[in-house]
């Protein structure tokens, strides 16, 4: 087990070295630094020495992978690629173009896209198994056929839509909650509520249907036709039976997104005006601030990684079928 | 010599090569019963054939967009000028909806203008009243008296004409069915209604009762009447979202294609080769697939955006422009799409190549290219032909919320995007303007509706096993 967990963990990090210089390229090769500090200071009208100080003060200036002018180790790691790239493994993403330290604002950001996240989370897990169970338990009926309509249905309305009339409907129209806006502390309640419940809503047609076709194959197998003529009811079987063997792959999907729960919701959390990681993202995009963009790149990769090992342990765990190998 | 000359954009002329590329798989696919069957199961699934009929509604509205001209100016001093603006084919049908600009909102079939404005009166005084619109209700004389009775009138007489279209246009389909099969209208129709023939009849012929429906009163009083408003430039928001279901079809349908060679070339060797080649190819998968999508579409087209803004010399229009951008938020798409579909061909192909048919190529002596393209390719095409289909509606459905976040297509194309984008900061107003985000959100429910509902024919008709477009 400890052997087979340490593969895996090397090999996310060679994964990781893929995303740093696949990063590195797009950010540093399409365009040169230049190119980035006319972009930001006004394409025109804007003088040679306004970008070289632009480059100077967020350190493009430096060649990109071999520093002649320094000396020994310096050469390497005197470099736009060592100081903007190679020390992000060890988490430093330094600051911002704007200036700000990306660091400090990530460690703050993230625990109100968690506090948003984590609750949609586990309460949309368990609103989508059951609608999925009911579905898969009164298959061929009428009730599965309206369910997998509601499902497509749902699942062909834009995210923006349930943003925007949730809103409208909870915020505007009823005055149940306020609009946006974040408070610490308990108040953060009624800042949250619509924006986990937009969440859970805008992922039952998907995920829901996913499940109901997991929960249909499981049905359609040898055990569950023993289990019936063993004269079980039908509830035991679905309960006990196929809810238990289901879970299997449906535990493959879910686990990888848990660490990716802290890099928050981006649509919604700019809409709501929540300050977590998500609306973070986004202003940094409106903003064209590439060094925040990179950072949370390499910070979505290192979160989706580590799901990936999890999901690896968790499948060892539940299923012992499983070896490794 | 023509009134007119043709602009060919980018984006056009992929769009007609795809055309054509269907139209040849269809010729294709009518002489092989093999490939046939599946289709023919999806013409027996009522709600894909419905479906289709709504989607081909939607696709002839972004064909006809996708002819792009510049019409013929009066001549000057001799020569042939022709008028520096682009236009489609869409644009001149509903160039009435074009022309006639507001000044700001108005609310759907309004007379008059949503603001109120100073206006003096003829002995000077001045007075803040609701102007009347200079297009929208402007033959009423009288619009306090007159406007519900001509809405009402006009509405119905195209609603009347909508139905007597489709009456027409269902007995000729059951003439010709009749004819065809050798038996009697009646018993013609009887079969139709009942579903007894090879293709859902019925279901098409209901969808498009529904199109009539919704169309005949919208296109008999779209020329007299803002039907969705006017946005806050005093553009007919019809107009806005007819213009964007092209943008939506493009991005839907090139951003798969680009995808397609990647997932297909790689896959596939992936699975067939095993070893070195599966191992680089899926280290390649796995780096790529660890980057949040959204965060990879958005660095790529910041990068894109940074590098169009610094070589403005390059793009000479901004039709030019906005359609590069496009073209390149599809490929980008693409790129970063395509390593779901590897999994899947990855797989399928491991499993192929251990089949016995394989093995008696291998002792036949049939080098690795040719197995692949003739035994394994084919095998694999179901699977592809259902990404295709199931890849489409979320990748329109990304492109709004791509737009939203400010890396989608040029803010001067029109796109359900850029609509709602544009629009969302109105629903603050009081009272709210709700017209535009009302649009949008309706004519793209209707086309991603239709895209899954066939999606999911062509996925039961090629395999009801599969699955594939789960997303996590």
């Amino acid at each position: 087990m400890t052997g087979y967990i340490l593969r895996r963990l090397i090999y996310g990090i060679f994964v990781l070295v893929g995303v740093n210089v696949l990063t590195f390229a797009l950010f540093f090769f399409v365009n040169s630094p230049d190119d980035m500090a006319r972009a930001q200071l006004g394409v025109k009208r804007v003088t040679p020495e306004a970008v070289e100080k632009w480059k100077r003060e967020r350190g493009y200036d430096k060649p990109l992978f071999i520093n002649e002018k320094s000396s020994r180790f310096e050469r390497v790691t005197d470099t736009v690629f060592f100081e903007k790239s190679v020390k992000l493994f060890a988490f430093e993403f330094g600051a911002s173009d704007q200036g700000r330290n990306i660091g400090y604002d990530i460690s703050t950001r993230m625990w109100p896209s968690l506090a948003v996240q984590l609750p949609a989370f586990i309460v949309g897990l368990l609103v989508y198994i059951s609608f999925a169970l009911l579905m898969a338990f009164f298959r061929a009926t009428y009730i599965d056929f309206w369910g997998v309509v509601l499902c497509v249905v749902m699942m062909s309305i834009s995210t923006l839509f349930y943003i925007i009339g949730g809103q409208f409907v909870f915020g505007k129209l009823w005055n149940l909650v306020p609009i946006s806006g974040y408070e610490t502390g308990f108040d953060a309640v009624k800042f949250l509520a619509l924006p986990v419940l937009i969440g859970i809503i805008g992922g039952i047609g998907g995920s829901s249907r996913w499940y109901r076709t997991i929960f249909l194959e499981e049905i359609s197998k040898d055990y569950v036709r023993t289990a019936r003529a063993k004269g079980l009811p039908e509830t035991r079987v679905m309960f006990r039976h196929v809810l238990q063997n289901a879970m299997i792959p449906i535990l493959t999907g879910v686990v990888v997104v848990i660490p990716l729960l802290f890099m928050g919701a981006l649509i919604t959390e700019s809409f709501f005006g929540i300050p977590g990681l998500g609306s973070y993202t986004i202003d940094a995009i409106t903003q064209q601030d590439f060094a925040i963009v990179r950072a949370m790149v390499f910070l979505g990769s290192v979160l989706y990684i580590i799901g990936l090992i999890l999901t690896d342990v968790s499948y060892t765990l539940v299923d012992p079928r499983v070896r490794f190998s | 010599m023509m009134p007119f000359r043709m602009v060919w954009l980018w984006s056009d002329l992929l769009v007609w090569l795809l055309v054509a590329g269907v139209i040849a798989f269809i010729f294709y696919t009518r002489a092989r019963p093999h490939l046939r069957s599946p289709w023919v199961r999806v013409g027996r699934s009522a709600s894909g054939m419905a479906a289709a009929t709504v989607l081909s509604v939607f696709l002839l509205i972004g064909l006809l967009d996708s002819v792009h001209f510049r019409m013929a100016l009066p001549p000057q001093d001799g020569k042939r000028v022709y008028s520096t603006q682009v236009e489609s084919l869409l644009d001149r049908a509903v160039i009435v909806l074009r022309l006639t600009r507001e000044k700001t909102y108005s609310a759907p079939l309004a007379t008059h203008l949503f603001s109120k404005e100073t206006v003096q009166d003829a002995d000077g005084t001045e007075m803040r009243v609701y102007p009347r619109l200079r297009h929208g209700g402007s033959h009423l004389s009288n619009p306090e008296r007159d406007w519900a009775g001509d809405v009402a009138t006009r509405a119905f007489r195209g609603l009347a004409w909508a139905l007597l279209a489709w009456f027409v246009s269902a007995i000729t389909v059951c003439a010709v069915l009749a004819r065809n099969a050798g038996v009697g209208m009646e018993q013609s129709w009887s079969d139709i209604w009942r579903g007894r023939k090879a293709v859902q009849w019925r279901a098409i012929l209901c969808a498009s009762a529904f199109l009539c429906v919704m169309a005949g009163p919208l296109i008999a009083l779209a020329p007299y009447y803002h039907v969705f408003g006017t946005d806050k430039v005093g553009q007919d928001v019809l107009y806005q979202a007819l213009k964007s279901i092209r943008t939506g079809l493009v991005i839907g349908t090139l951003a798969t294609l680009v995808m397609l060679p990647f997932a297909l070339v790689l896959g596939v060797m992936a699975g067939y080769f095993k070893g070195m080649v599966d191992d680089s190819i899926q280290y390649l998968y796995t780096t790529l697939s660890s980057i949040p999508g959204v965060l990879l579409i958005a660095a790529a087209v910041l990068m894109m955006q940074v590098y169009i803004e610094n070589h403005a010399e390059i793009f000479p229009t901004t039709e030019i422009r906005a359609d590069v951008r496009l073209l390149a938020l599809c490929v980008i798409l693409g790129i970063t799409s395509w390593t779901g579909l590897c999994r899947l061909l990855r797989g399928e192909t491991l499993k192929l190549r251990e089949l016995e048919y394989i093995q008696a190529a291998h002792a036949f002596g049939v080098s690795h290219w040719r197995i692949m393209m003739r035994h394994i390719v084919p095998n694999v095409m179901h699977i592809v032909m259902i990404a295709l289909v199931m890849d489409f509606s979320g990748l329109v459905l990304a492109e709004a919320v791509l737009s939203y976040v400010g890396v989608g297509v040029d803010p001067s194309m029109l796109s359900f995007g850029t609509m709602i984008n544009s629009a969302r900061l109105e629903m603050a107003r009081e009272p709210m303007v709700w017209w535009a985000l009302a649009a949008a959100f309706a004519f793209m429910l209707a086309l991603v509706l239709a895209a899954n509902l066939f999606a999911d024919a062509v996925r039961d008709a090629y395999d009801p096993r599969l699955v594939v477009g789960a997303r996590t």
